[in-house]
C-alpha cells in the first residue's frame, strides 16, 4: 500500500493511554483532518468517526489515495454537514493505517514494524485517543458526534464515556454490540488474510488475502436487491459464457476490482486489528448487562438512523439502541430510511437520509444558539 | 393549530414530560415545547412525518404504538397523549393500558360516533357515515373500532379508569361534559377529549 503518509497532519499524544488489553501507550500519533472553520465560541464542531476502512479524509480528494473522501456525499460546503457552517473533525482510528499509531508503524523497542505484535485495541481505546484531540483543539462541547457502522459504535462509546461532551449524537447503521453474524463475517476476512502465504513474509504483503477479505465484506455492504438491479446476470465484455474461471459475470469483475483497489490503500494487519475491535464491542456488557446505563448520564440529543435494506446492521439492532435510550428517558429520535443500497447507504447519495441528517443538525444548532441568546 | 390541540394543550401543565403517540407532523409537540416548555417525545408510524418532526427538532421515534409502547418505563411521562387514533388500533384496549402505564395521566381524544349527523346519516341514507372528522369510505377506513363518547365513558367506568376531566368539541366550540349533560353532549359533540388515569 502507499506509504507516503509524511504530509499527514498528526497530533502526538504525550499522555499515557491505558488500553483495554492492559498495555499502556504514550507518545503516539493520531492523524487527523479538519474541514470548515471553528467559530469563536467553539460551538460548531462536529466529530465524525470513520468506519472500518475509512480514514480522516472525510471529504474532498484524499491526498494519499487520490480518491474522493468516504463521506463526500454528506460533508462539504452546502452539503448535509455543511462545512460553511460547521467545523468537522475526523481522526484516523487507533490501529489504522493512515498516519495514526497502528500495526504498520515501527516498534521503537525492536526497530521493526509492529505487525501482530501491536496491542489489541478496542472501540473504547479509539474513542479515548480521539478525546485527546478534542481537548487539544480546546473544544469543551461538540455540536455533534456522528458516524455510521463502526463510526456509529464510536458515537455510542463516546457519549457513554463523556456524557456531557456532545449536544447531539448521530449513530447511523450500527449496533451496541457486535452480532454473531458480524463476528463471523469479520473472522472470514481475517482468515482470508492469514491464509495468504505472504502474510508472514516480512518483505511482502498479503494482497490476495486482503483482497478476498474486502470482496467478502463488500458483498455484506450491499443489498441483494441492489446487487440484482445493478448487475443481475450481466456478462462482462458482453460476450457469452467462457466456460472458464475468468470473471464471466460483471459482479465478479466488480468485486475483483474492489478487492485489488483496496490493497493499494489499506494495511492487512490494520484490517485484522480494526475488525477485532468491532467484534469486541459490547456496550451492554461494559455497563453490567444493561445498555440503558451507558446513556443514563447523558443529556445529548440522539438521532438514530437505520436503513431498510441494511442486513449487516439491521433496523432491529439500531432499535435496541433506541429502546435503551427510551428506557432511561433520554432525548431520542429514530427513523429508518428506505433505501435499496444496503449498509453502504450511509456513504451514498440517499436524499432522504441526507435531508434528515442536515435538518437534525440545523435544528440542534439553532436550538443551542437560541438558548444562548436567552 | 386545530381546536382539539388547544384543548389538549390547556390540560397539560407547563414544564412537564409529554409523550405524543401518533404525533403526526409534530404540530402539537412543537406548540407544547415552545409555548409550555414541555419536554416532549413522539411516536409516529409514518416515515415522512417522522422525518418532518426530526427536521423541526422534535425527538420522534418511527414505530407502531401497538408494538413500541412496551419499551417505555412505567410512569416515565407526566402525560401520554393519544389524539384521535384509539379507534384505528387493532387492540385499542391494549394500547390504552400501555398509555395508562407509561403516563402518570393520559389524554385521549376520540371522534364521537354518536354525533347527530352520523346518526342521521345512517338512519336516513342507510350507508356508512362520512363526515368531516371521519372522511373515509367503509372499505378504506383506518378506523376499526369507532365508539361514542358514552361508549368511552362506559368503558372507563367498567375498567376502573378514573376520568379526571372530560371535554367536548362542537364546531370549534369547547365545553365540559358532566354527568347531567352527557346524553346531550353525546349527540351534539364531534369530538371527546378525556384526561384519565
Amino acid at each position: 500500500m502507499n506509504s507516503d503518509t509524511k504530509s499527514i497532519k498528526k497530533l502526538i499524544i504525550k499522555q499515557p493511554l491505558e488500553l483495554d488489553c492492559g498495555k499502556t501507550i504514550k507518545d503516539f500519533s493520531l492523524a487527523y483532518e479538519t474541514f470548515g472553520n471553528l467559530n469563536k465560541d467553539k460551538s460548531n464542531a462536529i466529530l465524525a468517526f470513520h468506519a472500518l476502512t475509512g480514514d480522516q479524509f472525510v471529504t474532498n480528494i484524499n491526498p494519499i489515495t487520490k480518491r474522493e473522501g468516504w463521506w463526500t456525499f454528506a460533508v462539504g460546503a452546502g452539503k448535509a454537514i455543511d462545512t460553511n457552517k460547521y467545523f468537522v473533525i475526523c481522526a484516523n482510528v487507533l490501529g489504522g493505517c493512515m498516519g495514526t499509531f497502528g500495526p504498520k508503524e515501527i516498534d521503537p523497542e525492536t526497530n521493526k514494524i509492529f505487525g501482530t505484535t501491536f496491542p489489541v485495541i478496542t472501540i473504547k481505546d479509539m474513542v479515548k485517543a480521539q478525546k485527546f484531540l478534542i481537548d487539544h483543539l480546546g473544544i469543551k462541547k461538540l455540536l455533534a458526534v456522528a458516524g455510521g457502522s463502526m463510526g456509529g459504535m464510536q458515537v455510542l462509546q463516546f457519549v457513554s464515556l463523556y456524557p456531557e461532551m456532545a449536544y447531539s449524537a448521530i449513530p447511523i447503521a450500527c449496533s451496541a454490540s457486535h452480532s454473531a453474524q458480524n463476528i463471523a463475517l469479520n473472522e472470514l476476512g481475517r482468515q482470508a488474510i492469514m491464509a495468504d502465504p505472504n502474510w508472514k513474509n516480512k518483505n511482502s504483503t498479503p494482497d490476495k488475502g486482503l483482497a478476498v477479505a474486502r470482496m467478502a465484506a463488500h458483498i455484506t455492504y450491499l443489498s441483494k436487491q441492489g446487487l440484482q438491479e445493478k448487475f443481475g446476470r450481466k456478462l462482462q465484455d458482453k460476450g457469452s459464457l467462457k466456460f472458464s474461471f475468468d470473471a464471466d459475470f460483471e459482479i465478479e469483475s466488480y468485486l475483483r476490482y474492489q478487492g485489488s483497489a483496496f490493497v493499494d490503500r489499506f494495511d492487512a494487519n490494520s484490517y485484522l486489528y480494526i475488525t477485532r475491535a468491532m467484534d469486541y464491542f459490547d456496550l451492554e456488557k461494559q455497563f453490567d448487562g444493561n445498555l440503558s446505563n451507558a446513556f443514563k448520564n447523558t443529556n445529548s440529543k440522539f438521532c438514530v438512523i437505520s436503513f431498510s435494506s441494511d442486513w449487516l446492521y439491521p433496523t432491529n439492532e439500531n432499535k435496541e439502541i433506541v429502546i435503551a435510550l427510551n428506557a432511561c428517558g433520554a432525548n431520542v429520535g429514530f427513523v429508518e430510511i428506505n433505501s435499496d443500497k444496503g449498509h453502504d447507504s450511509f456513504l451514498l447519495n440517499v436524499p432522504e437520509f441526507l435531508k434528515t441528517l442536515s435538518e437534525f443538525l440545523n435544528s440542534t444548532y439553532d436550538e443551542i444558539n437560541n438558548e444562548k441568546r436567552i | 393549530m386545530k381546536k382539539e390541540f388547544k384543548v389538549i394543550s390547556q390540560i397539560i401543565q407547563n414544564n412537564k414530560r409529554v409523550l405524543d403517540v401518533g404525533c403526526g407532523d409534530g404540530t402539537l409537540m412543537e406548540y407544547l415545547k415552545i409555548n409550555q416548555k414541555n419536554d416532549v417525545r413522539g411516536l409516529e408510524p409514518k416515515k415522512d412525518l417522522v422525518q418532518k418532526c426530526i427536521s423541526r427538532g422534535l425527538s420522534v421515534i418511527e414505530g407502531d404504538a401497538e408494538k413500541e409502547l412496551i419499551q417505555f418505563p412505567d410512569k416515565s411521562f407526566d402525560y401520554a397523549v393519544l389524539s384521535q387514533t384509539l379507534q384505528a388500533f387493532r387492540y385499542p384496549e391494549n394500547v390504552l393500558n400501555q398509555l395508562l402505564r407509561i403516563g402518570k395521566q393520559t389524554i385521549v381524544s376520540i371522534p364521537n360516533f354518536g354525533y347527530w349527523k352520523i346518526r342521521l346519516h345512517l338512519l336516513f341514507k342507510g350507508t356508512m357515515p362520512i363526515t368531516k372528522n371521519i372522511p373515509y369510505d367503509w372499505y378504506n377506513t383506518p378506523n376499526l373500532h369507532m365508539c361514542t363518547i358514552q361508549d368511552f365513558v362506559n368503558f372507563c367506568n367498567s375498567k376502573n379508569i378514573k376520568i379526571d376531566k372530560s371535554m367536548c368539541l362542537t364546531n370549534e366550540k369547547i365545553s365540559e361534559i358532566t354527568s347531567s349533560n352527557m346524553n346531550y353532549k353525546n349527540i351534539f359533540s364531534q369530538l371527546g377529549v378525556f384526561l384519565i388515569k
